[in-house]
């Protein structure tokens, strides 16, 4: 087995880390006791999800008319929330997948987080259509199950159905990959435990993980063959998500870049997302070795790429939109009716804080600074909330007949449910934090040879193997213990 | 039958590990079990495992989950209850197989990772509430430890073996 990697390549481990280091590190969070900054973003975020939940309560219990819904606006907080949520929930899986058939080793510092992230962030997108059905106590009815009025089926025609399909099978099968890969790691942390009560739940959640030489074969195959089931998986995610408006017949909907263009802005945003939660908890959880700059600016390349195409398309529709000369494509999200009318803050916002900002991380500088990444992550947040909302809400309020136009205003219910989800998604991500490895420990071991600083400085500096000298001991005593078995 | 004594040999590396477990295979010795704290490369060519059949068993579930979404499309938009939605009328299924599409995607992804990861849970018995069988924690830390049974009498020279490829413990432990 070689363990060489080119030296050019900077490490993606600091500092003279072993085996054991790794291990410490990683269980520490966990063992420890949370600091008074993990109890104030908790309490927060609690009281945000706690404010959210009493208005979707009130939502439920007295109707969506509590929103600031109108015929002609059927739908628009509630759906940019939930395609802003399934576009953040994209970079994690996009990480563990993609990069793992790419054989990107930064991927092992991040895909943990990523995911978890991923999974959260699809549990709020998928309150929202359970929320806007109105009843959804009737939630099951999207379900292809017979019913008791006669068979009256799904109708798998429809995109909305596509989506559940869609949205249904990535929530699992993300949950399922993260899982997995957890196994090692709790097992890790179980046979580290001390207080009985640890012990027991690590136990459980580690399925009975023993770590036989068949079990990593089969281990390093089922993530292999995920990983070639979940990129094409998160591909269709967000082109079938934007099948819900591709392929309505409203002007600024009905557009065949959309699959593309969503699918590069969600990456766009996730990847935004986990600089968003990285550069804090590679703080918070003392992880610096681990999360490098170099791992901020991988990500940033890839958000400037992402950026790149979601530009594009943007400067494309608005192209197409003035080109046709056409009066439906004159008041579409990117028109010189959009720039002009009612909601040409929203306009400049997208542009703002989606193009302009972003273009930042082209200077080495900021990309690799953690503060300014932060920053733009942050920006990046509010841009692509801005592109759905942009999408939806301008779109809707100039429909083909100019007596219905209308202008979208949210109520405070609109707002509490969104920050709700803010709120829930953190307290999931900080509890996370604080009870499962961070990091993919069993998969950093495999490449601290290779890419490790200290191995790294050694080999190529001072021609050092990896492989250390074999010191033979002098026979000892033979001890014979009873085995458990 | 078999042995009722096992060694237990201990290595805290892998490189070390993997010559150890060519080098007891060289000398002939049935290797029953290794004990990684992380997959070491090359390790199940070394100790003559088998190629795992879990992509094929995968393939062959993805395989069932396409004909389910084709049967289910056909079922329950054709046969049972075909209805005209929006001037496109349920007569065939070929001819509104596009709309299927998504779906027929979906479900064989769906079919394919589930079943493969139910199907390797069962095999390698990972379950909860499932007990650890680790011989010792600290194979999920840093040790790797080579489980080798022993007859009567073998004792002394395994031992030597074992420590001249770099172990760095050694227990012999009765099992049965």
């Amino acid at each position: 087995m070689s363990h060489y990697e080119a030296p050019i390549r900077e490490p993606l481990v600091l500092g003279d880390k072993t085996y054991h280091d790794i291990t410490e590190d990683i269980a520490k969070p966990i063992e420890g006791k949370a600091n008074k900054n993990w109890y104030i973003a908790f309490y927060i975020s609690l009281a945000a999800m706690l404010w959210g939940f009493g208005c979707i309560f009130y939502t439920i219990g007295t109707g969506i008319g509590v929103w600031g819904l109108s015929k002609n606006i059927g739908w628009a907080w509630d759906i940019t929330n939930f395609v802003w949520w399934v576009g953040i929930g994209h970079a994690g899986t996009l990480i563990s997948a993609v990069l793992l058939l790419f054989r990107q080793k930064w991927r092992m510092a991040i895909n943990r987080s990523a995911e978890a992230m991923t999974i959260f962030a699809v549990f709020q997108a998928g309150l929202f259509p359970i929320i806007h059905m109105g009843r959804p106590w009737n939630g099951y009815w999207v379900l292809p199950i017979p019913n008791t009025y006669g068979s009256l089926w799904v109708n798998f025609n429809s995109p909305l159905l596509w989506d559940v399909f869609a949205i249904s099978t990535y929530l699992s099968v993300s949950l399922v990959f993260w899982w997995t890969g957890l196994l090692p790691d709790f097992a890790m942390i179980r046979d580290r435990a001390v207080k009985p009560f640890q012990k027991k739940i690590y136990s459980l959640i580690s399925f009975g993980w023993s770590g036989r030489a068949k079990d990593w074969q089969r281990f390093e195959e089922v993530s292999l063959v995920l990983a070639g089931l979940a990129t094409p998986l998160v591909l269709s995610v967000h082109t079938i998500v934007s099948f819900d408006f591709a392929t309505s017949v409203n002007p600024g909907w009905h557009s065949t870049i959309f699959p593309p263009y969503f699918v590069a802005g969600a990456i766009f945003s996730g990847f935004a997302m986990v600089q968003t939660l990285l550069g804090i908890m590679r703080k918070v959880t003392n992880l610096e070795a681990y999360i490098t700059r170099l791992h901020i600016e991988y990500m940033n390349i890839v958000i400037i790429l992402t950026g790149g195409i979601v530009a594009v398309a943007y400067a494309t529709e608005f192209f197409i939109a003035w080109y046709t000369g056409s009066p439906y494509e004159y008041y579409t999200y990117l028109s010189v009716g959009a720039a002009t009318g009612p909601y040409w803050w929203a306009f400049y916002s997208l542009l703002l804080f989606n193009i302009a900002i972003p273009q930042l991380l082209w200077i080495k500088k900021i990309r690799r600074s953690f503060v300014w990444s932060f920053i733009i992550s942050i920006a990046i947040n509010i841009g692509m909330w801005f592109e759905r909302f942009d999408i939806i809400a301008i779109v809707l309020s100039k429909g083909h007949l100019p007596s219905t136009w209308w202008r979208f205003e949210p109520t405070f219910v609109d707002v509490g449910i969104f920050i709700g989800t803010i709120g829930f998604f953190f307290v999931l991500f900080l509890l996370y934090a604080r009870t499962f490895p961070v990091i993919a420990q069993a998969e950093v071991k495999t490449i601290l040879k290779s890419s490790g600083e200290f191995y790294k400085i050694r080999r190529d500096e001072q021609g050092i193997p990896t492989k250390p000298e074999i010191k033979v001991k002098k026979a000892k005593g033979k001890s014979t213990k009873k085995d458990k078995e | 039958m078999g042995a009722s004594k096992v060694i237990h040999a201990f290595y805290n590396d892998d490189e070390i590990l993997l010559d150890a477990v060519k080098a007891v295979k060289a000398e002939h010795h049935h290797i029953e079990e290794v004990f990684c704290p992380f997959p070491v490369h090359g390790l199940d060519k070394a100790m003559g495992l088998e190629p795992t059949r879990l992509a094929i068993a995968s393939f062959m579930f993805g395989v069932t989950g396409l004909a389910v979404a084709i049967w289910m499309t056909n079922y329950m938009m054709i046969q049972d209850w075909p209805q005209d939605i929006g001037g496109k009328p349920s007569f065939s299924w070929f001819e509104n197989m596009p709309a299927f599409v998504p779906v027929m995607f979906e479900l064989t992804v769906f079919f394919a990772a589930h079943l493969m990861v139910i199907t390797f849970y069962m095999r390698s018995r990972i379950w909860p509430f499932k007990k650890a069988e680790n011989p010792d924690p600290r194979t999920t830390d840093d040790h790797f430890l080579m489980e080798i049974p022993v007859a009567e009498g073998d004792e002394k020279k395994l031992t030597a073996l074992l420590e001249k490829t770099g172990a760095v413990e050694i227990n012999i432990v009765d099992k049965h």
